[in-house]
């Protein structure tokens, strides 16, 4: 990075840390940070989709899509989420990799699995064998992108279900009164007013996306926790930059790095909630509007 | 070998009973769920103790944070929020690496004429080190929850205990604390089974399974690994879970029954379990 980093060796350690702290390998742990951020802004509106999606399938009048939601909504409350983490990848992997093999090579007469061993024809294989190291790691960060939306999909669904039951009877009653169909009232009245009532579930939930992004690390995506473990590991003299075990120090970054992100969008969603608290006939609504101007 | 064979040979193997070598190939049902249940027992007893033993220390902070003086109030915010704040997979990983840091021969302590030596080496060991970051993590949350609870605690029983006199110890005892734990059970009942979750982190971070004596999330992931078929094992962690969260639902219901036996059956608050959470 600097100029005075050709002999590590010799620096004192004011430069030797400046040189240390901007090696190659510390640019991609910064960048790590990045993967973090940008799964948190993936997952975040994918995992709100689902949660949406599962609260209206479980209002449903059709049985088995009710049941679908239902199922859906409750499954997280007694199972680990650790658990869908290990799980979900590797199902989708191989679900994926199944559906492939069906289409792409009809006429395999082996069984698909062999003892302990998944056995799919070449073509099959995701992403190919051939494919560039750019499409491998893209489709790891997919599958996890994919395991977090399902769980926290399922935790927003609990929250919103909670937020549409919690919407004033009289609402609903008025729209009707005003002849206004199911669907009508449920896009019109419904979905607007429940976001002040979701919404200290979903920064609860934030928050929770928030500390469990360093689970990346068990899904094998290169992520923060893998690069402290990597660059604080203890360096012989065989290094440029030989250290002893610094792991306690970079984790105490990560711990610095979280404590500072949750306190951030605590502060956020304060905010957030103040403005959509106006004119609601909440207590906190209520608040605001006695409150002087 | 017949079901009941391999239940003898692994059910205690999370404890180091039984055979040593685990099932590598031919892996049957009656393995996998005698091995992953034989792993609920390190999940039971790092739940419980830590419950437990969090609980009496979650009533100490909350009240610290309730403190009108400073000194005690501040690091007890400090504490709470250094514990909720960060994930509990970086606590585990910190933790862990601090403690391997302790000397390794052990510490002595210079006490005038005798030197104590205290064993540290345990410390880096599952069953203790992890269990003091999942006490400290239970802690810190029921804490905040007691405090909420301890907050919304009823202005009029606490003047009708200033008028009968009752002050201090006499005061806390027999309205501050039964109330506070009234109002925050139902939300104590669902940090117990986060916590009962959360210790399937334990050997998913960096506590080592010693000797392959794992938890059950451990087993059902190394079967996972050998079969490579995900559909099975994880169902039956799954399975023993469900168990698991419905005896915690259970016990606490009946001990939030207790609680609310002198109200009214219609005022009663009942318990809603809401999701559980990754922390």
């Amino acid at each position: 990075m600097f100029s005075f980093c050709t002999d590590p060796a010799l620096l004192e350690d004011l430069p030797w840390m400046a040189c240390y702290l901007t090696t190659g390998k510390h640019m991609a742990f910064y960048a790590s940070f990045g993967t973090v951020m940008l799964l948190l802004a993936i997952t975040a509106p994918i995992a709100l989709l689902f949660g949406f999606g599962g609260a209206v399938a479980s209002r449903s009048q059709i049985a088995p899509l009710r049941w679908f939601g239902v199922g859906y909504t409750s499954m997280v409350r007694g199972i680990p989420d650790i658990a869908f983490f290990l799980f979900v990848p590797i199902a989708l992997d191989q679900g994926l990799e199944w559906l492939r093999h069906q289409i792409r090579c009809p006429d395999w007469d082996m069984p698909v699995r062999q003892g302990s061993d998944f056995v799919v024809c070449d073509l099959a294989k995701l992403p190919l064998s051939n494919a560039p190291q750019w499409v491998h790691e893209s489709y790891g960060f997919g599958t996890a992108v994919l395991a977090f939306a399902v769980v926290f999909g399922a935790f927003a669904a609990n929250v919103i279900q909670g937020a549409m039951t919690a919407v004033p009877r009289a609402q609903m009653e008025t729209a009707e009164a005003y002849g206004m169909s199911r669907r009508q009232a449920f896009w019109r009245i419904l979905v607007p007013q429940m976001w002040v009532y979701a919404l200290p579930g979903l920064s609860n939930l934030w928050q929770i996306l928030v500390k469990a992004t360093p689970l990346l690390f068990l899904l094998g995506v290169e992520d923060i926790v893998y690069w402290a473990r990597e660059l604080g590991g203890s360096k012989t003299s065989i290094f440029t930059y030989p250290h002893p075990d610094w792991r306690l120090w970079y984790f105490l970054f990560l711990l610095v790095f979280y404590l500072v992100l949750t306190q951030v969008s605590e502060m956020v969603f304060a905010r957030l909630t103040r403005r959509l608290s106006l004119g609601q006939p909440t207590a906190g609504g209520e608040a605001l509007r006695k409150a002087p101007a | 070998m017949s079901c009941w064979q391999t239940v003898q040979d692994y059910g205690l193997r999370s404890l180091g009973i039984g055979e040593r070598l685990l099932p590598r190939a031919d892996i049957t049902l009656c393995e996998q769920v005698t091995l992953i249940g034989s792993g609920m027992i390190w999940n039971v007893y790092f739940g419980a103790i830590a419950l437990i033993a969090g609980f009496f220390f979650a009533v100490a902070l909350a009240m610290g944070k309730a403190s009108p003086r400073a000194v005690v109030r501040k690091p007890c915010d400090w504490f709470i929020f250094l514990f909720r704040g960060s994930p509990l997979f970086i606590q585990f990983f910190l933790a862990y690496e601090a403690l391997t840091l302790l000397p390794r021969s052990g510490l002595d302590i210079p006490l005038g004429l005798v030197t104590l030596t205290v064993e540290t080496s345990w410390l880096t060991r599952a069953w203790a080190g992890a269990l003091l970051v999942l006490f400290l993590n239970t802690s810190a949350y029921s804490a905040e929850i007691f405090f909420g609870a301890l907050r919304s605690i009823p202005k009029g029983e606490s003047e009708a205990a200033d008028a009968y006199g009752m002050a201090g110890w006499t005061k806390f005892r027999r309205i501050t604390f039964p109330t506070m734990l009234r109002l925050g059970w139902p939300s104590y009942t669902n940090e117990a089974i986060f916590l009962f979750h959360a210790t399937a982190l334990v050997f998913f971070s960096s506590f080592p399974a010693w000797r392959q004596q794992g938890d059950a999330l451990y087993y059902a992931s190394y079967f996972a690994d050998r079969t490579f078929n995900p559909f099975i094992p994880y169902p039956i962690f799954a399975g023993f879970f469900i168990v698991l969260t419905v005896c915690v639902i259970l016990l606490f219901g009946r001990i939030n029954r207790h609680l609310n036996r002198h109200l009214a059956p219609q005022s009663r608050p009942r318990l809603r379990i809401r999701p559980h959470m990754v922390r």
